[in-house]
């Protein structure tokens, strides 16, 4: 932690802006998320997980990585919590403050969690202490750069798109089109197996 | 040039790994069409089978007829393409098709290659080796590596292609009467056109994960064929262990695979693999490994000892299946396997010059072992089973002693005589509703003589009677063990005497326990209709349709049932006539000679073994078969003269000598000595010989066979009741009332402390869970 | 930028995701904190991409958002199921698995 706020002071311009904006989404985020395991009202968890997802999303734009953004906004929390919501309204005939939501096992809970919590922290901090992300080379493409007819396809693409999500495209169906291909038939088998299970009979 | 550089070459330019080509006459490029046709049959035939007029068989006949036909050509364009391969080389590198490279035997510049020694005994054969013809296309790729998925056709697949196509052909054409009116006509059918697909996939397959892939496909209709009357509980149990033994096997297959994918480098080429293992390019270590874990599998598919239990007990399913996948076809896979992989086990088990190795002993000892069992059976198609597992000994050994030729031939063989002889038993069984000999058959000589007829012929090709089929594949089985310095001879490729006295005693088993076959099932006294009514096993029939007729005398059936029959009769009279040895015949006809090892072993192939081929000789082929008549002649003095005598005496149809013999033996003792003297010959024919290998010795096998090897097998698979009941039948109750109220006790201790952790909550095994992962990852972290 | 503020933040979310399941008692609820879970393992995924410049981290992330869509409306699904069943979806009375 102490590094981390050291690089903030560290004057790096370029940084600084970049640190701030994610010190507060990071921010934003966990307080979302403790919120969602917290909270007593059904609802203002779904809505919760809402601000934890979209934080997430800016932590993929943080990352240069777009495309999984997009992605985010569109399946968790257009699709998803939409459908968490429906089974809240399902499941439960009001929509107030439900007393019971958690069980006895908070201290169960909170040992495991703070153990675990320790143990990621004290691994990765030790591990990856002053490790830096390497520099978001898209952005030192100046759009002007004459094309390199020499460079292969892949670099190439890159570089005249300036995106990551080619690149994303070309990984997924050239290298890995078979786990494609698998998660394509897992949605229509979640399909018809949700269908299955929650039918009347 | 050497063959690493060749190889690199290949890998370079593709098309130039010697022992293959990429041309080719047309129908050996696009044998993919063989599997293709039955596997669309199948959609058709499940889809729209069943309203069609005779519900799908006309599909399924059609398919097999055109992949007969398509089969048919492919083996006369092998011919062609074998004998003229030269030429066409030339033409095609006139071309530009192919380089200069581009040569069967291009290696002979390396004087301490594997390869130079191939086919040095047989001077202008490996002039124009045989090259296998190739055609392949990207299945997927993931991750950066390519799946490929292809044909490889060279002399096996192309007889495996005629053999497959051939038998489903006859098979389809008899289960038209045989299942008529079942409840699932269709859906046999349709898996009937599943099978043969499945099965040709497999011969035809190119890489190794293809070949797992048909493998698996082989299995689950095996499994639906097998269990195809399931409504009957042994049915779907014997199904269900088919397939768990199978699996045991299977992952034997997976893991030998794997070991040699990452051995010859990430490659699912069978050529590839071959070839690398060939040249000393994989580790003989990984090689050894990788032939045990495909041995396993090759014991389960081909139902060698100890994993064979599976195959007598798939007998449930319907008569025409067990023809064509328990004795022609599914079987041999395994058997398959081992000659496509040849390169590996001969390297792995070091095979060329040693007197023994795992396979030509396992298939040594199931021959002998499973030629015993078949003599306390009194289902005739358990007979028949155990035979084939024998026999299936025979093809394993053959292959462990090197004789490739010899084993594949023999499978060539035993699919057409033992077809026959199952459809045989099917007809019989067909009549009386029954396959048990002892209670429903005897004497049926005299109502089906067409069935009678072909089953004597086929019997006598089993047993290798000159000059029907078994007698020449059997005859070079023992050639090829090269283990009969005994006899003055010379050849094979190490010295298998052991193998070559084990193969012999068994075709006296073989003799014997056929012997015993024809006299229960076709002599003495019709013993069916006594007890037609408390008698209501029947496999046969699920359905009730036959009942009608069941009380009368069984009679002759259809040209659907006897043409398959005399066909395959004709088959296993001549067939055996394709493969002469070596100097039996000279003058003109001398070409005749060795056409089978002519045309079918890939000689001077890279990916196919230097392998000596041993020299016949009259001395060990007139000593093994008058060692099989004399396992004849004894069961024919026992049935045919001893039982049949006391059976005209008391007026009844016996099936074996009504006093045991060892109650017979202490009478004598007790009798007259003259009469002892007498009576030695039957003492020694009955308690001896056939008392020694029909009673205690059999028995014993049984025994542990049913008690010990079935109960692992079935343990390990699926039940532990089995072994459960066998044991307490066996051994003192006491003991295990003990044994298991103390470990009752134990456990009910145990689970009273532990039961308060299982309570039921997910989301506390959710915390223990977490909790355990921490723990574990901690002591990752900070203790290792 | 550094790889453990991704990665530090990623394992907050994911703790707080497992407080969640062990002590939520409604089904729904539980859904949303494996959820969490999901992201903060997508985070890693991504993080972990960036940090070797390759695209194939977003890529698994997908994979995860998809595997996740699929795991939601399945577990909906069983708790749609456990709800017409019990008239009630708190996991803490689903204790068929006692011992």
């Amino acid at each position: 932690m102490i590094s981390l706020l050291a690089q903030i002071s560290n004057g790096d311009d370029l940084y600084v802006a970049q640190n701030i904006f994610w010190w507060f989404f990071a921010i934003v985020t966990v307080i979302a998320a403790v919120k969602v395991v917290t909270t007593d009202n059904i609802v203002h968890a779904a809505l919760h997980l809402v601000i934890v997802l979209a934080g997430v999303a800016v932590q993929f734009v943080f990352l240069g990585s777009e495309f999984a953004a997009a992605t985010q906004v569109l399946v968790y929390i257009g699709a998803i919590v939409v459908l968490l919501l429906f089974g809240i309204m399902l499941t439960r005939g009001s929509l107030g403050d439900d007393g019971l939501v958690d069980t006895e096992r908070r201290g169960l809970g909170a040992l495991v969690a703070l153990l675990l919590f320790g143990l990621m922290a004290f691994s990765l901090v030790d591990g990856f202490e002053d490790v830096l992300l390497p520099e978001d080379s898209r952005n030192l493409v100046e759009v002007t750069t004459p094309i390199d007819t020499d460079i292969d396809d892949d670099e190439f693409i890159r570089q005249t798109r300036g995106s990551d999500t080619a690149a994303i495209g070309d990984a997924i169906f050239e290298s890995y089109i078979v786990p494609f291909e698998a998660v394509s038939v897992l949605l229509l088998a979640a399909l018809i197996g949700a269908v299955v299970i929650a039918r009347k009979e | 040039m050497s063959l690493s550089s060749l190889l690199l070459f290949a890998a370079d330019a593709g098309p130039a790994l010697p022992g293959y080509t990429f041309a080719g006459p047309w129908i050996l490029r696009n044998v993919w069409l063989l599997p293709l046709i039955p596997a669309l049959s199948f959609l058709a035939i499940l889809f729209f089978g069943k309203r069609l007029p005779f519900k799908g068989a006309e599909i399924g006949i059609a398919s097999v007829l055109s992949i007969l036909a398509l089969a048919i050509v492919a083996n006369i364009a092998w011919f062609d393409h074998r004998d003229n391969y030269e030429s066409e080389k030339a033409e095609d590198a006139a071309g530009l098709l192919l380089s200069d490279e581009y040569a069967t035997v291009a290696i002979d510049g390396e004087p301490d290659s594997l390869l130079l020694s191939a086919d040095a005994g047989e001077g202008g054969e490996a002039a124009h080796g045989s090259t296998a013809v190739r055609n392949e296309a990207t299945w997927f790729q993931s991750g950066g590596q390519e799946f490929k998925v292809g044909t490889l056709v060279d002399g096996q697949a192309v007889m495996m292609l005629f053999v497959v196509t051939f038998i489903s052909t006859l098979v389809h054409v008899f289960s038209t009467e045989y299942v008529a009116g079942d409840r699932r006509y269709t859906h046999y059918f349709a898996f009937l056109s599943l099978f043969t697909a499945s099965m040709l996939l497999l011969v035809v397959s190119a890489s190794t994960i293809q070949f797992i892939t048909a493998w698996e496909l082989v299995g689950v209709c095996s499994f639906a064929l097998i269990g195809h009357w399931w409504e009957e509980k042994p049915n779907s149990d014997a199904a269900l262990k088919a397939f768990l033994t199978n699996r045991v096997g299977d992952i034997g297959l997976l893991v030998g695979m794997i070991i040699l994918f990452f051995s010859a480098g990430q490659t699912f080429d069978i050529v590839k693999i071959n070839t690398m293992a060939l040249a000393g390019e994989i580790p003989q270590r990984n090689l050894t490994i990788a032939a045990l874990c495909l041995m396993a599998a090759v014991m389960s598919k081909s139902g060698q000892f100890i994993l064979h239990t599976w195959l007598p007990d798939a007998m449930a399913g319907p008569t025409p299946v067990s023809a064509l996948i328990h004795a022609a076809t599914m079987v041999v896979a395994g058997v398959y396997m081992i000659a496509r992989l040849y390169g590996v086990f001969f390297v792995g088990f070091s095979i060329e010059g040693s007197p023994v190795n795992p396979m030509a002993l396992i298939g040594m000892f199931t021959l002998i072992f499973a030629g015993l069992l078949a003599f306390v059976q009194d289902d005739i198609k358990k007979v028949l089973a155990y035979s084939t597992v024998s026999q299936l000994g025979y093809m394993v050994m053959a292959l462990g002693v090197g004789a490739w030729t010899a084993g594949m031939f023999h499978l060539f063989t035993h699919a057409f005589f033992k077809a026959g002889l199952f459809l045989g038993a099917g007809s019989v069984a067909h009549s009386v509703h029954s396959f048990d000999m002892k209670k429903d058959m005897g004497g049926m000589r005299k109502f089906m003589p067409t069935t009678y007829k072909t089953f004597i012929i086929c019997t006598l090709a089993l047993v290798g009677i000159f000059p029907f089929a078994g007698f020449w594949s059997k005859d070079e089985i023992l050639v090829g063990t090269g283990g009969w310095g005994l006899f003055g001879g010379t050849g094979g490729n190490g010295n298998y005497t052991l193998m070559l006295i084990g193969g012999i005693f068994g075709a006296a088993l073989t003799g014997a326990y056929m012997t015993r076959v024809i006299y229960l099932t076709f002599f003495g006294e019709f013993r069916h209709v006594a007890h037609h009514d408390d008698h209501a096993v029947d496999h046969g029939h699920a359905d009730d349709a036959h009942d009608a007729h069941a009380n009368h005398d069984p009679h002759e059936h259809g040209p659907a049932i006897t043409i398959p029959l005399i066909l395959l009769a004709g088959f296993a009279t001549l067939i055996g006539l394709v493969n002469l040895p070596p100097g039996f015949i000279t003058g003109n006809l001398e070409s005749w000679q060795e056409r089978f090892f002519h045309f079918y072993e890939p000689s001077a192939a890279a990916y196919f073994p230097a392998i000596a081929h041993g020299t016949p000789s009259y001395t060990l082929a007139i000593f093994a078969s008058v060692v099989g008549l004399l396992g004849v002649g004894l069961a024919y003095f026992y049935y045919f003269v001893l039982v049949d005598r006391k059976s005209k005496a008391m007026g009844e149809s016996l099936t074996e000598l009504p006093n045991g013999p060892t109650s017979k033996f202490g009478i004598l003792k007790a009798g007259h000595t003259l009469l002892v003297e007498k009576y030695y010959l039957d003492h020694l024919y009955t308690d001896v010989i056939a008392g020694g290998t029909k009673g205690p010795l059999a028995k014993a096998v049984y025994w542990f066979n049913q008690n010990v090897l079935d109960a692992t097998v079935d343990g390990v698979g699926r039940t532990s009741v089995i072994a459960g009941k066998a044991v307490y039948e066996h051994i003192d109750q006491t003991v295990i009332d003990g044994a298991v109220n103390l470990s009752g006790v134990v456990s009910s201790e145990t689970g009273a402390g532990l039961r308060k952790t299982q309570n039921g909550k997910i989301q506390q095994y959710a915390a223990y869970l977490f909790a355990g992962a921490t723990l574990l990852a901690g002591v990752l972290i900070f203790v290792i | 930028m550094l790889l453990n503020q991704f990665l530090l933040l990623a394992a907050v979310l994911f703790c707080l995701g497992v407080y969640g399941v062990i002590t939520r008692k409604n089904g729904v609820m539980v859904l949303m904190s494996i959820e969490m879970i999901l992201n903060a393992v997508n985070i890693n995924l991504v993080a972990f991409g960036a940090f070797n410049g390759t695209p194939i981290g977003s890529v698994f992330a997908l994979f995860v958002i998809a595997v996740a869509a699929a795991e939601v409306g399945i577990g909906l699904a069983i708790v749609l199921l456990i709800y017409r069943n019990k008239k009630s979806i708190d996991f803490s009375e689903v204790d068929l698995l006692k011992g």
